[in-house]
């Protein structure tokens, strides 16, 4: 019972997880800028989930206002900082790095606009379910009716992704422009505006990420700052090129912290996810799923 | 009715890879552009494409100027770029790397005909449509891009050295199809190589570029039979 029930408390982080590796693997692989302003853009979406919360107390409208909201922020992003700094900076090293920089200067401005706007003090929100434990004969088990709500957003998620990309002539623009961005502006696509789009999917699976990892922490204007980190943990086991990837990468961190968490140590936990980060970036830098190209669904 | 090149010049850096170019192709016209490495054949072509910024120069296509457009604008008014090596998107599948050409059509019905036509005219790729691109031979790869431009239904087609790293056999039927092809649709085509005898076997007219600048323009039978041409330039 304690092996499985971990497995499920694993499978929750790990759903979160990957929701946030998504949405990086969607930004670097459409631009290639490793975006660190995504845990900016989800607090500033989560605090706008909050705000309807508040108002409101419904956290069904809270989710939706939220994922609207990041990806708008997602697009304006790229509109109005990176599509301008690719113009102005063509090549050299400044080209590679000016994006990265600039996105970890907007990751403090956004903290702090939104520290400004609601102030830097913990504030929580409750879940939309309870988040006691399920409760089998006398055994009460740490994962929770609102975990598996977790579990099934964050699947859905992924689900309208997938369909999305592998369905859709939107989604095939977004591969062709991410892949080969110059044949695909060859074959009449609007590279640009497919590249903003991606900006925006990935802001709004970073949103979701932030408004369902909020009812287990607190919510601060840095609150999200170790989901970034785990994220991209996820995203590196998955070979950063593959949406797939990211989902299973995820969930593997997620349920190997759960049971380093549970059966090694609390204390250990966390810094393993940076030993596992430097393990496969040393011994399978493709990630688990890598081929030689890496690139994939 | 024709596609005007005048004083086009376009710099790398440093270098100036076209020294104001001036050449004209007219409406329905094969034109094959000869020059050995260097000669700044491909830069050309990506500049009529949109990929490079020229500075200085014009370039009009039904008497409109096609320079300072971006190259997905250029493919919305029918001038198609199948550039040289990896022309098709190996991440995707063959019908993946073929739909792309139809998708920003709005005429749905017309890019399934067209579809169909390409399959007809390439059967192979017919039989591998859902193997991804990766898996196809080098003379496979150019037929499919050669085909999704074709699905874009084009008037103007540049086509970037497409006998490049291809056997003989191979090179001869791609060339013969081109033939039929702008035949049958009625294209106009600015065809870059460095193969000369074979595009100027099926070339109306022949241009010869060096370091950038002109060297000759003239009927490709012409070009074909002068022997100071074929010493220094065409390399047979």
């Amino acid at each position: 019972m304690r092996l499985f029930s971990t497995l499920l408390i694993g499978l929750s982080s790990g759903a979160i997880y990957s929701l946030m590796a998504l949405a990086l693997v969607l930004v670097w692989r459409s631009t290639r800028v490793v975006n660190f302003a995504q845990a900016g853009q989800a607090i500033a979406s989560t605090y706008i989930g909050y705000l309807v919360i508040s108002r409101t107390d419904n956290y069904w409208l809270a989710l939706p206002v939220a994922l609207v909201a990041g990806a708008l922020i997602g697009a304006l992003v790229d509109v109005a900082l990176i599509r301008t700094l690719n113009k102005r900076v063509k090549s050299g090293p400044a080209a590679e790095m000016a994006p990265v920089i600039v996105t970890l200067g907007l990751l403090g401005l956004i903290r702090s606009t939104v520290g400004m706007i609601w102030g830097g003090d913990l504030k929580a929100y409750k879940a939309p379910v309870t988040n006691h434990g399920f409760t089998f004969g006398t055994t009460t088990i740490p994962f929770s009716p609102y975990n598996l709500l977790i579990v099934i957003t964050a699947v859905i998620v992924m689900a309208v992704f997938s369909i999305i990309f592998q369905k859709t002539n939107l989604g095939l623009s977004l591969r062709a422009a991410a892949f080969q961005p110059e044949i695909a502006r060859l074959a009449g696509v609007r590279v640009d505006l497919v590249r903003t789009i991606g900006w925006a999917f990935a802001g709004g699976a970073g949103a979701v990420a932030g408004v369902l990892v909020t009812p287990s922490n607190s919510l601060s204007p840095n609150s999200l700052d170790l989901l970034l980190v785990l994220g991209f943990v996820g995203a590196v086991i998955g070979g950063l090129e593959s949406l797939l990837g990211a989902a299973i990468g995820g969930v593997v961190l997620g349920i190997g912290l759960a049971f380093i968490l549970e059966y090694v140590s609390t204390s250990l936990a966390f810094p393993s996810a940076f030993i596992v980060l430097i393990l496969v970036l040393l011994i399978k830098p493709s990630g688990i799923l890598g081929k030689k190209g890496g690139r994939g669904a | 009715m024709s596609l005007i090149i005048e004083n086009l010049t376009v710099r790398h850096g440093a270098i100036t890879a076209i020294d104001s170019l001036s050449f004209r192709v007219n409406e329905r016209e094969l034109a094959a552009v000869i020059g050995a490495n260097g000669a700044g054949k491909t830069t050309l072509l990506r500049t009529l494409s949109g990929l490079n910024e020229p500075i200085g120069g014009s370039v009009t296509w039904h008497g409109e100027s096609i320079l300072h457009t971006k190259p997905e604008d250029l493919v919305r008014r029918g001038i198609l770029h199948v550039s040289d090596g990896k022309t098709v998107i190996p991440e995707l599948s063959v019908k993946e790397n073929l739909a792309l050409g139809g998708l920003w059509r709005k005429d749905k019905k017309d890019v399934v005909v067209a579809t169909d036509e390409v399959i007809d005219l390439f059967p192979r790729l017919g039989e591998r449509l859902t193997q991804s691109a990766d898996t196809l031979s080098g003379g496979e790869r150019q037929m499919l891009a050669i085909g999704r431009a074709l699905i874009s239904r084009p008037k103007l087609l540049l086509l970037d050295e497409p006998s490049l790293g291809l056997a003989p056999l191979i090179i001869d039927q791609i060339f013969q199809t081109l033939d039929s092809l702008r035949h049958k649709l009625g294209l106009t085509v600015v065809l870059v190589e460095q193969n000369a005898m074979s595009a100027l076997g099926i070339a109306d007219t022949g241009i010869i570029i060096n370091l950038g600048k002109l060297v000759t323009v003239g009927k490709s039978n012409d070009l074909k039979s002068d022997p100071n041409l074929r010493a220094a330039y065409l390399g047979y």
